[in-house]
């Protein structure tokens, strides 16, 4: 469970005045949750999810995940069982090393053993089974570098990362922005599907409202750094964009 | 002939520092300009071993000396936040006065007339001198280069060579960056500083200014290498540092054996050399433009 409560983070501006950009957010997320996150620029979406991974820290409030006080764990530590797919492909990737070696490197994260050997048989045994479900023939691609994949290739890559050590939480940062509609269907629908296997919870941004209302079993709306609408279950299997497009229009005015 | 195995038994105890270079300029991205320093350093502690008596004890002692410089301008680095370059050029100021106490404040330490590693082992071979230097320089680099390769084919040596690649894929996957960049630097600097160790035996001397130009030298030797060998596994890169070294030294024997130009010459050519290899890129970029534009011309 991730329970996020009273959250705070302002930035200095050039003239010295405070920019706050998360104004004391709540919100609690139960086990095997799949949020999806909408909010317009400068809600304070990745700004929530840089806080949550520790790439930042916050000014007030704290972040609990399964009884973790994580709210001050430097940022290497908390990967172990925060995973995270970015906007650019090439973010969540090492492009000069190959797959293989990639996805040790992701394997290894909870328990790393610095001496042993990085690639056994066995190691790629398994990360061929893995890559093999995505079904996008990257089993094949084991030994290739990552900048030798295409971008879709390479988010399928960063998610199998993300989850072949299951972790407590992911977080999917527009992780299909950057690809063509085809391609990001076929993400999402592997995403999915991880997500439903191992009972992942999961926070995913998104600015495509049919994604926001397609996947994902809970739906919250972010404006000015505060959960300003959130649906869960039926009231989010009622949604249409049209409404999702009303309630950005309200803010707006 | 002379100046071929001269050229080649340089060219192996010089791909020491390149293989350092390319450690910590090619596999971390980290432009550490602290290999002056621990060249140097590595001299100073193996000349005042082998006076002592320890020519085995120098080998390792140097290697520690690199790595100590390496771990300094790491610390500088991650923990302190002082940007690369900057900290390698502090460790490689604050060395000089190390060095001066480590070689009891004279500038200059000969090694004449006692015994070094190559007396030792060159002496129980059945060649001669020269052969059997050149034997042993090519055993350390052999050495060096196996050790280098299992290391990074291991779980660390794999975290070094992701961080000098992207290091946000590093941080979110969990891996601690400023131990990986402290690590890799001191294995690189450890390099260095034998090869400083290894260089005061052959001459037979150690030399407080020997450092000067070292960095240019390794980052020759790597560049020329990379032009002859196109794959870029750390095998291939290892393997490019040594034989980039030894033409390196040919290029200059040559040189310098023309005697158009004098001896001192030396620094001069190298940056030439490095400037016109670090140039080639930019050439084809260049000439690759110039050809697209002619045909638009034609059409």
């Amino acid at each position: 469970m991730l329970k996020i409560k009273d959250l705070q983070k302002k930035f200095k501006i050039d003239n010295g005045a405070d920019n706050h950009i998360l104004n004391g957010l709540n919100l609690t997320i139960e086990n095997g949750e799949f949020v999806t996150i909408l909010g317009n620029n400068g809600a304070g979406k990745s700004t929530l999810f840089n806080l949550i991974s520790g790439t930042i820290l916050p000014n007030d409030g704290y972040i609990i995940l399964d009884e973790k006080d994580i709210t001050f764990m430097p940022e290497h530590k908390r990967s172990k069982f925060i995973g995270r797919v970015y906007q650019s492909p090439m973010m969540g990737t090492a492009p000069h090393l190959t797959v293989a070696e990639n996805l040790a490197l992701a394997y290894g994260r909870q328990n790393r053993k610095n001496l042993n050997w990085a690639l056994t048989r066995q190691l790629k045994d398994i990360f061929r089974e893995k890559l093999s479900e995505a079904e996008m023939g990257l089993e094949d691609k084991l030994n290739s570098k990552i900048m030798d994949l295409s971008g879709g290739q390479c988010q399928v890559v960063a998610l199998i990362m993300c989850t072949i050590k299951p972790p407590e939480l992911i977080l999917l940062d527009e992780h299909t922005a950057a690809l063509d509609p085809k391609t990001a269907e076929d993400v999402m629908a592997f995403t999915e599907r991880i997500i439903e296997k191992d009972h992942l919870t999961a926070l995913m941004i998104t600015h495509h409202l049919e994604d926001a209302i397609r996947y994902g079993n809970r739906l919250i709306m972010m404006d000015r750094g505060v959960v300003a609408h959130d649906f869960i279950g039926a009231e989010k299997n009622d949604l249409t964009s049209e409404k999702l497009r009303t309630l950005y229009h309200l803010k707006e005015s | 002939m002379s100046l071929v195995i001269g050229s080649l038994q340089l060219g192996l105890i010089y791909s020491l520092i390149a293989m350092g270079i390319y450690i910590s300029f090619k596999v971390l991205n980290i432009p550490d300009l602290t290999a002056e320093g621990s060249f140097t350093f590595g001299m100073a502690v193996m000349a005042v071993c082998v006076t002592g008596g320890h020519p085995i004890l120098g080998i390792f002692l140097s290697l520690l000396a690199g790595a100590a410089a390496g771990l300094v301008t790491a610390l500088l680095h991650t923990k302190l936040r002082i940007p690369a370059i900057l900290s390698g050029i502090l460790t490689m100021t604050g060395l000089y006065t190390i060095n001066l106490m480590v070689m009891g404040g004279s500038s200059n330490l000969t090694l004449l007339g006692v015994t070094t590693i190559y007396d030792m082992v060159g002496g129980g071979l059945p060649f001669s001198f020269t052969i059997a230097k050149i034997l042993i320089s090519l055993i350390v680099a052999v050495v060096m280069i196996a050790v280098l390769v299992i290391f990074f084919k291991t779980n660390c040596g794999l975290c070094i060579r992701a961080i000098g690649d992207n290091e946000t894929m590093a941080r979110s996957s969990s891996m601690s960056v400023d131990l990986y960049k402290t690590l890799g630097l001191m294995v690189s600097n450890a390099l260095i500083g034998l090869c400083g160790g290894l260089i005061a035996c052959d001459q037979g001397y150690a030399d407080m200014t020997s450092g000067a130009g070292m960095l240019v030298i390794g980052l020759a030797a790597v560049i020329i290498g990379e032009a002859f060998i196109r794959r870029r596994t750390i095998f291939a890169g290892l393997m490019s540092c040594v034989l980039g070294s030894i033409i390196y030294r040919l290029i200059l024997a040559v040189a310098v054996s023309t005697r158009i130009f004098p001896a001192y010459a030396m620094k001069l050519l190298s940056a030439i050399i490095v400037a016109i290899a670090l140039a080639i890129p930019a050439y084809k970029y260049y000439r690759e433009n110039y050809q697209l534009k002619k045909r638009d011309k034609h059409a």
